[in-house]
């Protein structure tokens, strides 16, 4: 199996705070690869320096075949990063900030690639009008496209749903998938069992610094006991019943 | 997909996109430019028109003595949106988005210098265009024009990457703000408002000395179309100085602001 993605022993403090000791894994290509962990457990440490924000002190990482430390250039021309914050510039419109990434990426077509996204992300409506008056599904929305708008091989998507209502997050559920079918590789970090389940080929757990378990949802299932039988009520949940009442419920 | 260019080539052409965008955002927010032309203004009149007539500055007609130290404070309002924007970038996740994309590192601080000076050169020419129409004569030819031009554009820059340098070290939008206000009080401290002989010993020696005086005596000479002298070489070395310095400070605190 061919991995985009290599990691091997990373090990990154500050100060005196250890907060990665000593992280490995590797992800293969076009799969969807979720870092799970609680807040602190060093998902965004290792997101920032696979996209060359930061050296590690141990260890090293390969992105796309090339050294984050030594070959920073080639590995951001085949990623891109959409970070815990929405990185739009609130101040530009929705097309506005697709065809700055794109004019920065030297893309012949930017204009184009940017009406393509807009449509693509739903944002046609909404194209002329500023960020800033966009609601949080929305900018994530954008944000995600502005990602997409260099055709990167690989997408880190680092905690894309915290802070997002039900609706959004299916919607950014349905577009995570949707790029893993077109053949790109995403990593991506959350908090949320639910989210790693749903959307991840491999997950692995990050916790105190290092990786405690790893691999598909099936393989990590048979570490635990074998699932007893029993008989309870399912009670729709009240996110069930919000998104019944809304009327928007994804039939997933 | 993209090619590769060298670095040197992507410095300009990616600064000049970041300058757009930050022009872009500014014009959409005509408030910060506002400012910069409503404040010199009212001082200007204040001077001009309310204190002029029992200033005694020699030769001079006071509203042509004070108008290069308008200028400065001009440039002192103007540079302020500069510090905010900056300290904005930062503390957004947009900055982690340009820093993890294959473009030239400086381009994000350059983008909003280049865009500042567009913004400070219009504030001077609405300022310039009001003193006239309270009866500042300048004798300048047009050669002096653009001599003016370049001294001036070279401060711009100078107090604009001091400005950035601000908006990297500031914690908050607010604190990154208000630190360019020395910048407009220090022109009342140099020959811009008073001739530098009347003022107390340890501040006329200050005032004699800082570099405002020589850029605003140049200004001045050039404008009324007087011998500028070896004030000019003084003024020019002044601002290309601050800028080198400046400008290698900025960058250094961007690129360890994130490591």
């Amino acid at each position: 199996m061919e991995h985009i993605i290599t990691v091997t022993d990373l090990r990154k403090s500050f100060k005196r705070l250890h907060v990665l000791k000593g992280v490995s894994f590797s992800i293969p290509k076009g799969s969807i690869f979720a870092l799970l962990g609680s807040n602190g457990a060093g998902k965004t440490t290792a997101v920032r320096i696979l996209s060359t924000l930061s050296e590690p002190d141990g260890g090293m990482a390969s992105v796309c075949g090339f050294d984050t430390v030594r070959e920073t250039e080639r590995v951001r021309e085949c990623i891109s990063l959409t970070g815990q914050y929405a990185a739009v510039d609130e101040g530009l419109t929705g097309r506005e900030n697709l065809r700055l990434i794109g004019r920065l990426r030297r893309l012949p077509d930017a204009g184009q690639r940017a009406d393509e996204l807009l449509a693509a992300f739903r944002l046609e409506d909404a194209a002329n009008r500023r960020a800033s008056f966009y609601s949080g599904g929305m900018r994530r929305r954008l944000d995600i496209a502005m990602s997409l708008m260099g055709r990167p091989r690989v997408i880190f998507l680092d905690e894309p749903t915290t802070g997002l209502d039900p609706e959004s997050r299916l919607e950014v559920w349905k577009t995570v998938k949707a790029l893993a079918d077109s053949g790109t590789t995403i990593l991506l970090t959350t908090q949320y069992l639910e989210e790693a389940e749903q959307l991840a080929d491999r997950i692995a757990i990050l916790h105190d610094g290092k990786i405690i378990a790893e691999g598909t949802l099936d393989e990590l299932k048979k570490l635990f006991p074998p699932a007893e039988k029993v008989y309870i009520e399912k009670q729709p949940t009240l996110e069930d019943i919000f998104l019944a009442i809304i009327g928007k419920k994804e039939s997933a | 997909m993209q090619t590769v260019k060298s670095p040197k080539i992507r410095v300009f052409s990616d600064s000049w996109v970041m300058s757009q965008r930050c022009l872009t955002t500014s014009l959409r927010n005509p408030d910060a430019l506002a400012t910069a032309i409503f404040v010199p203004a009212i001082v200007m009149l204040l001077f001009g028109l309310i204190f002029g007539n029992v200033m005694d500055v020699g030769d001079y007609n006071y509203i042509d003595f004070i108008v290069p130290g308008i200028i400065l404070q001009t440039v002192a309002q103007a540079v302020t949106a500069a510090a905010i924007s900056v300290n904005n970038d930062m503390n957004k996740g947009i900055a982690d988005r340009f820093r993890s994309m294959p473009i030239a590192k400086s381009a994000v601080l350059t983008g909003h210098v280049l865009a500042a000076v567009m913004r400070n050169i219009i504030a001077t020419a609405v300022v310039v265009g009001v003193a006239v129409s309270i009866g500042f004569r300048p004798r300048a030819g047009f050669a002096d024009w653009l001599l003016i031009a370049g001294l001036l554009i070279l401060y711009m820059l100078a107090v604009t990457w001091i400005a950035v340098i601000c908006g990297l070290a500031a914690k908050t939008p607010e604190s990154a703000g208000t630190m360019p206000f020395l910048l407009f009080v220090l022109p009342y401290i140099s020959s811009g408002f008073v001739p530098v002989e009347t003022m107390p010993r340890a501040l006329r020696w200050f005032a004699e000395n800082q570099p405002m005086t020589s850029i605003i005596d140049s200004t001045r000479a050039l404008m009324l179309d007087m011998p500028a002298g070896g004030g000019l070489r003084t003024a020019l070395l002044w601002s290309a100085g601050i800028i080198a310095v400046s400008f290698t400070v900025a960058v250094q605190i961007y690129k360890r602001k994130f490591s």
